[in-house]
């Protein structure tokens, strides 16, 4: 077992990992911070997806080891501070891009970094840059929608509700 | 996963005595090998992690050359530019996430058949760069999963003439978004070079007659007449192997188009 | 005018906010106290005789506390099938028994042989690769063909491997024969309806828990109907009485089908948690989840169309060759024959119609309901064979269709393959669809296409589906084993606020959301106050389950039943309130009132005195304000639709885009036109998948070459045009409360067939002599077919 420290949502923790110990379960069952998922084997799917010293990341594409020092950021550290949505989470809501939610956080943090990087992207570029986070029940419209409406475009030519 | 030992080296003469080490195995980014340990499949004793070796990291420029540190980000070359071919097709390996992690040495370590690195190196002529020695791209790749590498030798630096004109093209394997084809023709003044990825039972390959016609006639015409053999190339449930080799033409006429 | 709240408003939803979150609650997210891990040893090859299981090293490995095989399981029952199917000669199907852990032989990769229970997941993991199980190989049964044809067999103890061979309309066979033998015209083709993966995102997962000191077991488990589960538990599998097994299915992460069904890891962690009586929890990792969830369609289908000489058609008939796998699961035999053969008539008033279906086992993974189940079979098969004869006639084929829909002036309409459609009106689909996707547009959209070097293709579809699954007495008759109602009870509580118990189960539908609008309409209060209890066996009096479109047609109508119960009691209880008749009593805006008069109460104020009976006629009202309903339908619901695709066809590399994707749906009345529209995206997403990328491939040995998301190609957010989706054109259901119909198969049955229609007319137009190419039609298959 090694010590892992780590600073995760702003808070510092700590904890003694075997080598094999994946980020996304030293979340999930280390520190029981659930809302980062799994949902495959080959880092496809994206479900698992957080941001290590600022960019996004497959968390279970990566060993906790690999993590010491670094700073963490997951879906339960998204809202804002008083508790209410941040402006992608709302606009996830506002725009119906999430239906059984279990690809949403990877979505969501995948949607953050994107705007960082790229504070208006086109539909096209939203599209692209979701290439590594499957959803199955929304087809997609929604997210892409979502993302641009949390970027501050104007989404209403986008087709219906 | 088998358990393993994960060790952090921060300098390259520390990662190789790390690597010493019985069944020590170098980690990347992991964006291969930790799906690989997830399925059982292989079981080092050691994973000797290089991401923390500074000397290994970033991109330097040297007159038409360009120094990209073994272990640089996908992401990083991606957003240098120096060499457009190859920074556009960084910026197409994997996704964002994936971008963020893999490493261009732990690319061409492990050689995989369709992955996109190994078109660029040896259709520019690259030089590997280990802790031991320098190796020609030409003398690098030796097959599908198979490197010149010796065993505890890690990929320090990847050296990259600046063509005068390149390009990649990629027609992706849908499910895994890696090459079901991919050629990367680079134009040298001493002449063309092509290199296809994804398509062959070998591993990346030059098309030579494609480099003999293009250094003659820099232009997609150059390439009516010649045809590219499906003996040897791979078959699988996403293509045939004539479908592969007729792609193969495609994608080499298409980057020669956009090149020029 | 939109509403702002209530039936018809397009409300956000309010479980999104635990998801968006990160506290959302899936199965694997729940650790129970001393909870214990299983890990399950599963076959490697696809038919192979068990000649022993040695355990003994794996028993005495770290952390390991019982290891589990088929023998510990001999005694017990099997999983069965929920539907009997008698053979055209009368004939019950063959029912081969599921057994929890195979035992004897094991009859497809990733059939479970062992499981091994330990501190961690890990230790379990160790320990399965330390059991010695020595399985000799057999030949493994993968083409249908050589199923039928040969004498090995998957389940040696019935002999075969054909499951049944059904026939429907049987007593329409030889007219149908007859009207193909004398047509003026038959198209023929033969098509495969391609082996599909549901993949919801959500791996399944269970955790089974038991209290000794009461008996009591709980399972966790990733549901679509925790009840049917208990059920079949409890009746069947592992004889523990419904009333001590409490089944909680959580969030899950989709269904799609895939969890409709119980699954024989459930029964095991629950073994096992009385064994050992601690907590056993099982996480399916994706390549399990390939080789084990029910995967979807798989038919192989030779379809005819009879046609006169002015395109009216005379009979469609079909001969399917249907797989279902190693096992039969819960509703594998129910899909492809009446959730098939029944819609093969499609929107037209052909009179003739008569559908062969074989179920043949293979040494493959178990096929079930997947997205649309059956109703995509037949929807594709139909619509292409009528895009073929459009072509072969010369006609355009949206008059084709026109020319042969059932008319608005003729429901209820008697379809030729033995429904009844209660409302629709196809042509105005159509008229719809021809508006939205800029029909007329396309000869310029191909012209520019075509100075891109591309192909362009405009293809169409009318579909119709049968859902609200189901009237049981109809079911019960054509040999449904479980009645198909469902249920709900409205609870209000005392302070005015309601608990709403319902037996459907939302996994992405939003239920939580979509509910609480209806009865917030029906009992003008605000929807904030009433909440959506799903999942748990423990809370609700009964259900059937989300699938088939369903839960708003047949659990929606439940709430509404139970709703106006709570309403006639409550207009009691406020007339002795306001000493005045119930019958006087009218309900407004959340308020009772005396018609006529000034004198009112509130719906809270009633609430109260319910719960707090002071000067209350206790002889002729009881307290308390709760009711339950049942609700069975009278009729399936038939959403229909017209769809509409334009795809670009690259002709050096035989890639296809969709460029324009429009859906226009029936549903009837529409209680969240947000949600709705949502349903039909994911749909199409699921459909165009099917259509142009997802394969499920096994090779000769039965292995699976598509178990990873390396191999098996979903749709991702770069494959997917913007969607156009359209619902105005609803014709309410006449037999349900709320006139809805159900829209969450639709877009998945719509547009294979559309995406497919659209490839061909691409490359006709480029000149290529092509008229059909199986799905997925990847870039490979379009190259090879033009070449």
């Amino acid at each position: 077992m090694t010590k892992v420290t780590m600073t995760v949502n702003g808070k510092t923790v700590s904890g003694d990992v075997e080598g094999r110990t994946l980020l996304a379960s030293f979340l999930r069952d280390d520190q029981g911070l659930t809302g980062t998922h799994i949902g495959c084997d080959t880092s496809q799917c994206g479900a698992c997806v957080v941001h290590v010293d600022g960019v996004a990341v497959k968390s279970c594409t990566m060993l906790a080891a690999e993590a010491d020092g670094a700073t963490v950021d997951t879906i339960e550290g998204q809202a804002n501070a008083d508790g209410s949505l941040n402006v992608i989470q709302q606009a996830f809501q506002d725009h119906h891009g999430l239906q059984c939610g279990f690809c949403t956080p990877g979505m969501v943090m995948s949607a953050a970094a994107l705007l960082k990087e790229n504070p208006k992207p086109s539909e096209q570029e939203i599209r692209e840059y979701l290439e590594g986070n499957i959803c199955r029940c929304t087809g997609y419209h929604n997210i892409v929608k979502a993302i641009m409406a949390a970027s501050g475009q104007d989404v209403t030519a986008i087709a219906a509700e | 996963m088998y358990n393993f030992d994960v060790e952090t080296p921060v300098t390259v003469a520390d990662a190789v005595a790390a690597m010493a080490a019985e069944d020590a195995q170098a980690l990347g980014g992991g964006q291969t090998l930790i799906p690989t340990l997830k399925q059982r499949l292989a079981s080092p004793s050691t994973l000797v992690s290089l991401k923390g070796v500074a000397e290994m990291q970033g991109i330097t420029r040297d007159g038409d050359s360009l120094r990209i540190g073994g272990a640089t980000t996908h992401a990083t070359v991606a957003a240098d530019g120096s060499y457009p071919a190859l920074s556009a097709l960084a910026s197409h390996i994997g996704d964002p996430a994936v971008r963020n992690r893999g490493t261009i040495g732990g690319s061409l370590a492990n050689n995989d058949p369709a992955a996109c690195y190994p078109a660029a190196a040896l259709a520019s002529g690259a030089t590997i760069a280990t802790n031991t020695r320098e190796i020609a791209a030409d003398d690098y790749f030796q097959g599908m999963f198979d490197t010149a590498l010796e065993e505890g030798e890690i990929i320090t630096a990847v050296s990259f003439p600046i063509p005068q004109a390149a390009n990649y093209q990629k027609f992706v394997q849908p499910a895994s978004r890696f090459a079901l084809v991919g050629v990367f023709v680079a134009k040298y003044a001493d002449g063309v070079r092509v290199a296809v990825t994804g398509a062959s039972n070998e591993g990346v390959f030059r098309w030579t007659e494609a480099e003999a016609a293009l250094s003659a006639n820099f232009s997609a015409s150059a390439l009516e007449g010649l045809s590219v053999s499906a003996d040897n190339m791979i078959a699988d449930l996403h293509g045939s192997a004539g479908y592969r080799a007729h792609l193969v033409k495609v994608m080499t006429g298409r980057a020669v188009t956009a090149a020029s | 005018m939109p509403k702002d709240t209530g039936i018809g408003a397009a409300t956000v939803r309010r479980e999104d906010v635990r998801f968006l979150t990160g506290t959302g609650e899936y199965t694997d997210d729940i650790t129970l106290a001393k909870q214990t891990y299983a890990v399950f040893a599963r076959s490697t090859v696809a038919h192979g005789t068990i000649k022993s299981i040695d355990t003994s090293a794996a028993e005495l490995m770290p952390g390991v506390l019982a290891v589990f095989t088929g023998e510990d399981f001999a005694e017990v029952g099997g999983n069965p099938a929920g539907w009997l199917i008698n053979s055209r000669d009368g004939e019950p199907m063959k029912e081969p028994k599921r057994p929890v852990l195979a035992h004897g032989k094991v009859r497809h990769v990733g059939d479970a042989y062992a499981a091994v229970i330990a501190e961690t997941v890990q230790q379990a993991r160790d320990a399965v690769e330390a059991i010695e199980a020595d399985i000799e190989e057999l030949d493994a049964i993968v083409d249908m063909n050589a199923a039928l044809s040969g004498s090995n067999f998957v389940h040696d103890e019935i002999g075969t491997n054909q499951c049944f061979d059904w026939g429907w309309i049987e007593d329409n066979r030889e007219a149908t024969d007859n009207a193909i033998k004398n047509a003026h015209h038959v198209t023929t083709l033969e098509l495969v309806n391609n082996r599909l993966v549901p993949n919801a995102m959500e791996p399944r997962a269970s955790i089974g828990s038991y209290k000794a000191s009461t008996g009591e077991y709980t399972l966790h488990t990733t549901s679509q109907n925790p009840h049917l589960t208990r059920l079949l538990i409890s009746a069947f599998v592992l004889g523990i009485p419904e009333n001590m097994l409490t089944v909680i299915a959580p969030d899950v992460g989709g269904g799609f089908g895939s969890k409709i069904y119980h699954y024989g890891e459930e029964a095991l962690v629950l073994a096992a948690a009385k064994r050992l009586n601690r907590p056993v929890k099982w996480t399916a990792d994706r390549t399990e989840s390939f080789l084990t969830d029910a995967h979807g369609r798989d038919h192989v289908t030779k379809i005819e169309l009879a046609l006169d000489k002015d395109g009216k058609f005379l009979a469609f008939r079909t001969d399917t060759k249907a797989n279902v796998g190693a096992y039969l699961s819960n509703f594998s035999t129910a899909t492809p024959t009446f959730l098939h053969g029944t819609l093969m008539a499609g929107n037209y008033t052909v009179p003739l119609v008569y559908v062969n279906v074989k179920a043949v086992f293979t040494n493959t993974a178990p096929v079930d309901a997947y997205r649309g189940a059956g109703r995509p079979e037949a929807t594709y098969s139909i619509e292409r064979v009528i895009d073929k004869a459009a072509r072969e006639l010369g006609m355009d084929p949206i008059e084709l269709r026109r020319k042969n829909f059932v008319k608005p002036d003729q429901y209820p309409f008697a379809s030729a393959a033995g429904l009844e459609y209660d409302a629709g009106n196809y042509d105005a689909l159509m008229d719809k669809m021809e508006e939205v996707a800029d029909v007329a547009g396309f000869a310029a959209r191909r012209a520019e296409s075509e100075k891109n070097g591309k192909l362009r293709g405009f293809g169409v579809n009318a579909y119709i589906e049968a859902c609200g699954i189901a009237p049981s007495n109809l079911v019960g008759v054509l040999g449904s084993r479980v009645g198909l109602y469902d249920a709900a009870t409205v609870r209000v509580n005392a302070t005015g606020n309601l608990s709403v118990m319902v037996g459907a189960h939302s996994h992405g539908q939003g239920h939580e959301t979509a509910f609480p609008q209806v009865v917030a309409e029906m009992l003008g209060i605000d929807p904030a106050v009433i909440d959506i209890v799903h999942g748990d066996t423990s809370k609700i009096p009964f259900g059937m389950g989300t699938y088939g479109s369903r839960s708003l047609a047949v659990c929606g109508s439940a709430v509404v039943r139970a709703t106006e119960k709570i309403i006639n009691k409550a207009k009691k209880i406020a007339g002795h309130m306001l000493e005045a008749s119930e019958h006087d009593i009218t309900l407004a805006d959340g308020v009772f009132s005396v018609a006529g008069t000034d004198k009112s109460v509130t719906f809270g104020e009633v609430a109260l005195k319910a719960y707090i009976p002071h000067e209350y006629p206790l002889e002729d009202i009881e307290p308390g304000l709760e009711e339950t309903a049942f609700y069975d339908p009278a009729n399936f619901t038939y959403p229909s639709g017209a769809y509409a695709c334009e795809v670009e066809v690259d002709p050096e590399t035989g890639k296809v885009t969709v460029e324009r994707m429009t859906a226009v749906d029936d549903f009837g009345n529409v209680i969240n036109p947000m949600i709705v529209t949502g349903q039909v995206q994911g749909g199409l997403a699921q459909g165009i998948g099917q259509a142009l990328l997802e394969n499920t491939s096994y090779d000769e040995n039965g292995q699976l070459l598509s178990a990873s998301y390396m191999d098996y190609t979903m749709p991702r957010a770069d494959d997917l045009p913007m969607f156009a989706v359209d619902h105005s054109q609803g014709t309410p259901c006449t037999h349900n409360p709320l006139g809805v119909k159900g829209c969450g198969e639709a877009g998945a049955i719509g547009s294979p067939p559309t995406v497919v229609n659209a490839v061909i007319d691409a490359l006709q137009s480029g000149g290529k002599d092509v008229t059909h190419i199986d799905m997925p039609v990847s870039p490979a298959r379009v190259w090879e077919a033009m070449q």
